[in-house]
């Protein structure tokens, strides 16, 4: 399997990189993005003197981490997902004795280390613009990256899994838009969840999202007390279980479906 | 152990059924109507371990279906189904390092990498050992003559070329199992020639099954020691190509050529073509030698040959014949 995962990611780097433009672009959506949310929030914070225990450096320190652990945990697979099963790609795909979620990930894993040249320089140019707060350790940063790891697995399997009713549908762009806004709302992205109102926050609690982005983001910024830093790993255990039984669940059903109907 | 086992196997597709206009479609989101579909209806048949067969019938007979059940990409409505004893349509892992499918217009080749890497990715996914992947790759590569081609990004390649690598890439794991849906369509003369005798010759080397569909009856009768006709879902015939041409083909063909111009055959058998001296005859296969006897006795014939009419004719006639078959059936239902 680990020899599979090699050549498929030396592949789809060779792929990706006959792309590079359009990879850029992309690309750039996820450094804009989190740059116009510090700006707002450094601008609000620096006419009210801070909000919710959070000054302009804070703000600059959030979404600048945000924005590499967001690029790191992204996936795509919605509507490609839409496109394999309408032209019956995914025929194809099925006739492999391999699960066709490991070439997704290998996929996803080569431009991750692709997009790597772009989004270093991105982070060290926030940095050096908007001097945030930063107060690494190595202990904290351990911490992130082990949560990161399964911030990845679970948007991957949640996304994936999301991804799969497009056995049922074609009309599967809604349901990326609803997958989208969960997302943007609450994961963090949006504005650090903390300054959600109580009910929302609690909510945010209870789904996958938070655990996916939010979680490795505080982490690294080494924010949380020990005792929502166990809760955080309990729910990311919890939410990758549930998240692997769901896509489990989902393709069997799937491909159930799609071999009743054919393509 | 039957290389491909099939009883009594039955897809039913669901389809939606709207009639046209805006009132159709209001109603059809509170209450949809379906129509079933018959694609193949209780077929049987069996292939022996090295058996080269065609499957052959019109568009939307049912070939493909039945291919797509037997690699386990559909599952069947009814009946059942076994390929090297294993059920297809529980996809275990051992039994897809088993078998191929072959779709003229899929591919598996990745688009915008060489050849070779996508046969890289195959060797991985289908765990073929290094030097065996190297045997058949030299292999392939000699047969297919894919040399100038490996390092070629895909979409670099004339769809010849793409098709002689998609074949390739099929056949890295060494599957015991073909099933090749329609693998020359589109192809050049020269090109469908040199594929087809690079699947005899790969057939008759490594003993492999195949269960080959195509619409050029070339394929089918230089391949295809047996076929399988389909039409309706339904199987109209299976056995020998012979057979086939002994069962629904009463008639003979004899060319004749004569020393000189314009005699009248028409006494010997009905004449289909005359032109100059060589006249073609179509006479019942009983006469075939009386006939020919009397042509040499009465006239003088300079070359005289004796033929089973085109396969295509035949194969056409049994289609039509089931064609009518199935008109009458339909007529005597409205009564």
């Amino acid at each position: 399997m680990l020899r599979a995962y090699w050549v498929y990611l030396k592949t789809n780097l060779a792929l990706q990189l006959q792309y590079r433009v359009e990879l850029a672009i992309w690309m750039l959506n996820r450094i804009v993005e989190p740059t116009v949310y510090l700006v707002v929030w450094r601008t609000v914070a620096a006419t009210r003197g801070g909000v919710g225990g959070y000054d302009a450096a804070d703000f600059a320190a959030y979404f600048i981490t945000l924005m590499v652990v967001n690029q790191l945990t992204f996936t795509w697979i919605i509507h490609e997902f839409e496109w394999r099963v309408r032209t019956g790609e995914l025929s194809a795909m099925l006739l492999k004795p391999i699960h066709p979620i490991h070439g997704d990930i290998a996929d996803n894993l080569a431009y991750k280390v692709l997009t790597l040249v772009i989004l270093v320089p991105a982070a060290v140019l926030l940095s050096v613009l908007f001097k945030p707060a930063f107060e690494f350790s190595a202990a904290t940063l351990a911490a992130a990256a082990a949560a990161l790891v399964v911030a990845y697995l679970i948007r991957f399997f949640i996304d994936w899994a999301f991804a799969l009713s497009a056995f049922w549908t074609t009309r599967t762009a809604a349901i990326n838009q609803i997958y989208f806004l969960l997302l943007l709302f609450c994961s963090g992205r949006l504005a650090p969840l903390e300054l959600f109102p109580g009910w929302l926050e609690r909510i945010t609690w209870y789904l996958p999202f938070r655990w996916a982005v939010w979680f490795p983001v505080e982490l690294a910024l080494g924010r949380l007390s020990p005792d929502v830093m166990a809760a955080g790993f309990r729910m990311q255990a919890l939410w990758l279980l549930l998240g692997l039984l769901l896509l489990r669940v989902m393709w069997r059903l799937g491909v159930r479906k799609y071999a009743a109907v054919g393509s | 152990m039957l290389a491909v086992d099939v009883r009594q196997l039955t897809k039913t597709y669901v389809v939606p059924e709207r009639e046209a206009g805006l009132g159709a479609a209001v109603h059809s989101v509170f209450r949809r109507r379906t129509r079933a579909v018959e694609a193949v209806a209780e077929i049987s048949f069996a292939l022996q371990p090295g058996e080269f067969v065609g499957f052959v019938g019109p568009n939307g007979a049912g070939k493909t279906t039945t291919l797509k059940m037997l690699s386990g990409l559909l599952h069947p409505t009814a009946g059942r189904a076994r390929v090297l004893g294993h059920v297809p349509a529980r996809r275990e892992r051992a039994f897809l390092r088993r078998i191929t499918l072959v779709m003229g217009q899929r591919n598996q080749l990745l688009w915008d990498i060489p050849v070779i890497d996508s046969f890289e990715r195959n060797r991985v996914v289908y765990r073929v050992p290094s030097a065996e992947y190297r045997r058949t790759l030299d292999e392939l590569t000699g047969l297919l003559d894919l040399a100038p081609l490996l390092e070629r990004p895909v979409r670099n390649l004339s769809l010849g070329e793409r098709m002689k690598c998609e074949i390739a890439v099929a056949l890295l794991h060494r599957p015991q199992v073909l099933f090749l849906d329609e693998p020359t369509i589109g192809l050049d003369v020269t090109m469908q020639r040199r594929i087809r005798a690079f699947l005899a010759e790969y057939n008759r080397a490594h003993h492999t099954t195949v269960l080959l569909t195509s619409h050029y009856m070339a394929d089918v009768e230089a391949l295809c020691s047996r076929i399988v006709m389909i039409d309706h879902g339904r199987i109209l015939f299976d056995g020998a190509l012979q057979e086939l041409v002994r069962r629904f083909s009463p008639h003979k063909t004899i060319v004749v050529e004569l020393d000189r111009d314009a005699a009248d055959l028409s006494s010997y058998g009905e004449v289909v073509a005359s032109e100059g001296g060589r006249h073609t005859l179509l006479v019942p296969k009983a006469d075939t030698p009386q006939v020919t006897a009397r042509l040499l006795g009465d006239l003088p014939v300079s070359d005289l040959t004796v033929e089973d009419p085109p396969i295509e004719d035949v194969i056409e006639q049994v289609f039509a014949g089931a064609l009518d078959g199935a008109g009458v059936a339909r007529a005597r239902d409205r009564d």
